[in-house]
């Protein structure tokens, strides 16, 4: 489904600034993988989801996606394929458009954008049915501007527009890390839910690892631009966050860098 | 003074259409555009010229039209594609488009005031209706008797098909992607719309509507100008801010609605600061300018002082409630 090879990327290349932030990545996700990825921050998760996305770009390597070489393809081109979730819930969607003009905007990633209204009578009926699988009554409040939603509303709104067009693939970015810990375990939740019922496959980073150890059958762990430990199926079952970081000792040899990574 | 108004309101229903241009690119897509100075005359010398060479007035606005379209979109790759700042591809396209004004027009200033115009058609179409003396009878008590209701009823009705045109045209699938772009360009781009090409789009039709308003203008007016766009931004801006400010923007419809009604006001506070003796013609810039400031400034004001009322009142409350319950220590202590 996702398939990257030898992904390398440098930043400021040549100055005194300069940051490999990914050296020889390699990663192929079969159909269906929910895979959640760990690491310090600038271990280059984020990198490595923007050059999934395409707002990055490779510096070598090959970014293929359904099998499609997609490594030289502009971010809103290779949207079809891909479903989007960001950190800051303000960044998902549009504050100024109501419920569901935000909506019908998601509908469209995979169509051609016509002269047609945005939202019909059907379409709003969809809406309604898909917003009440969330259960935050959003389904009453169609015409309210999403800009006077909380944050973990706009957050579940911001997944399920992300998802109910069903993407290849799903790339979510720490999407639960500026939540209360309330909304967090809601969002949490849903994604679970939404996953699974969509059977779709995808990449969740996270700096909390009790997160990244309950959801997906995969997770990787990375450091500098590596991909250093990987585990999946039972294997990652029996994981423990102290397993996790004896692990990341034994390998780095120092202790996990982060406090984040250990308390979030 | 009433004939003063009437006119104000006719410039201000032509004017209106320049003022959506100019809401569709501040509000809709969040991009001060600057160019609306040099479109709105190239709407201008494009009708003009085409009228004084013998062309259909109507073909000429229509011209004018797709003359802003390209100024417009020219704006959009510079910022889009050439990686340049909104404001300076506004400012360099409204200087390039000073001498290209120039070259259409051949001159500084072509005179309209012998041809046929889109004006004086509609003038003499309309005497035939003569719903001119229905009108006047209705309004026979106030003295006031202007000499053709035709341009102020046409136009009226011109700015509201095309404030509704607009209205719709932000309701479609396009239109939804057009607003997200002003409104969360990243979040479009990952629902795979190209932000690049819907600012293009924007941003032409935006400068389409300016010039177009430019042409009614020098139709109206009886001359195309190359000064005559000197400040237009401003003016659309004044229209946009008292509009919102009078009328509100709860929705697309009614904030459409607000630039047409900012639009007029704009016009009639002008023409009633012109008739104070102490002001003349070349004070226009600096009244527009005031017009602006008060326009901004006033609102923050008002919301400051009740912000202000609001918190004197609290604290007046909790002093109260303060005092009660000292007055309940009391009683219990004695």
């Amino acid at each position: 489904m996702l398939e990257l090879k030898q992904i390398t990327k440098v930043f400021n290349e040549g100055t005194v600034d300069e940051k490999v932030a990914l050296q020889t990545i390699n990663l192929t996700l079969a159909p269906g993988d929910f895979v959640t990825i760990i690491g310090s921050n600038g271990a280059g998760k984020s990198t490595m989801m923007n050059i999934i996305s395409g707002r990055l770009f490779p510096d070598t390597g090959v970014v293929r996606i359904n099998g499609k070489d997609v490594t030289a393809m502009k971010e809103h081109e290779r949207a079809r394929y891909i479903g989007r979730v960001f950190q800051d819930p303000l960044a998902g969607t549009a504050p100024h458009m109501t419920i569901e003009e935000n909506l019908a905007l998601a509908y469209n990633r995979t169509k051609r954008r016509t002269l047609k209204f945005g939202v019909t009578k059907q379409k709003r009926d969809f809406f309604r049915e898909t917003l009440k699988t969330l259960h935050l009554g959003l389904e009453n409040r169609l015409n309210a501007k999403v800009g006077m939603l909380s944050g973990g509303e706009r957050q579940a709104l911001s997944l399920l527009m992300a998802t109910f067009t069903k993407p290849d693939l799903l790339l979510l970015d720490e999407h639960t890390a500026a939540l209360d810990p309330a909304r967090a375990a809601l969002v949490t939740e849903l994604t679970k839910e939404i996953v699974e019922k969509y059977q779709l496959t995808t990449l969740m980073v996270t700096h909390n690892m009790e997160q990244a150890l309950r959801l997906g059958n995969r997770l990787i762990m990375m450091d500098r631009g590596q991909i250093i430990f990987e585990a999946s199926g039972k294997e990652k079952q029996a994981l423990t966050v102290e397993r996790l970081l004896q692990e990341f000792q034994r390998i780095r040899g120092s202790q996990f860098a982060s406090d984040r990574a250990v308390l979030g | 003074m009433l004939t003063a108004i009437f006119s104000a309101m006719e410039a201000g229903f032509i004017y209106a259409i320049m003022a959506l241009g100019v809401y569709l690119s501040f509000r809709i897509l969040d991009f001060p555009d600057l160019t609306v100075d040099g479109s709105f005359v190239t709407g201008a010398a494009v009708a003009a010229v085409l009228i004084i060479n013998g062309t259909n007035p109507f073909f000429a606005s229509a011209a004018a039209l797709g003359a802003g379209f390209i100024a417009g979109a020219v704006t959009g790759l510079l910022h889009t594609k050439g990686k340049i700042n909104p404001l300076l591809s506004g400012i360099l396209m409204m200087i390039a488009l000073y001498s290209i004004n120039l070259r259409i027009m051949g001159r500084s200033n072509v005179p309209l005031l012998q041809q046929e115009t889109v004006m004086t058609i509609i003038t003499e179409a309309w005497k035939k209706t003569g719903i001119d003396n229905v009108l006047n009878s209705v309004i026979a008590f106030s003295g006031f008797q202007p000499r053709t209701w035709a341009i102020f009823i046409t136009m009226a009705l011109l700015a509201v098909v095309v404030k509704l045109l607009l209205d719709l045209l932000l309701k479609t699938e396009i239109g939804l992607a057009l607003r997200a772009t002003g409104d969360n360009q990243p979040m479009v781009s990952s629902f795979s719309a190209n932000t690049d090409w819907l600012i293009i789009f924007g941003l032409g039709l935006s400068n389409a509507l300016v010039a177009f308003s430019g042409a009614l203008v020098a139709q109206y007016g009886g001359f195309s100008d190359v000064g005559m766009g000197i400040g237009m931004i401003v003016i659309g801006l004044a229209s946009v801010i008292i509009g919102e400010a009078l009328f509100g923007t709860r929705s697309i419809v009614r904030a459409t609605l607000a630039v047409i009604g900012g639009a007029i006001v704009y016009r009639i506070i002008l023409a009633l600061a012109l008739r104070v003796q102490f002001l003349e013609t070349g004070d226009v810039k600096l009244i527009t300018a005031v017009i602006v400031m008060i326009a901004l400034i006033v609102p923050n004001i008002a919301a400051m002082h009740k912000e202000k009322r609001r918190k004197k009142r609290k604290m007046e409350e909790q002093a109260r409630g303060e005092h009660v319950a000292g007055a309940q220590t009391d009683y219990e202590s004695i």
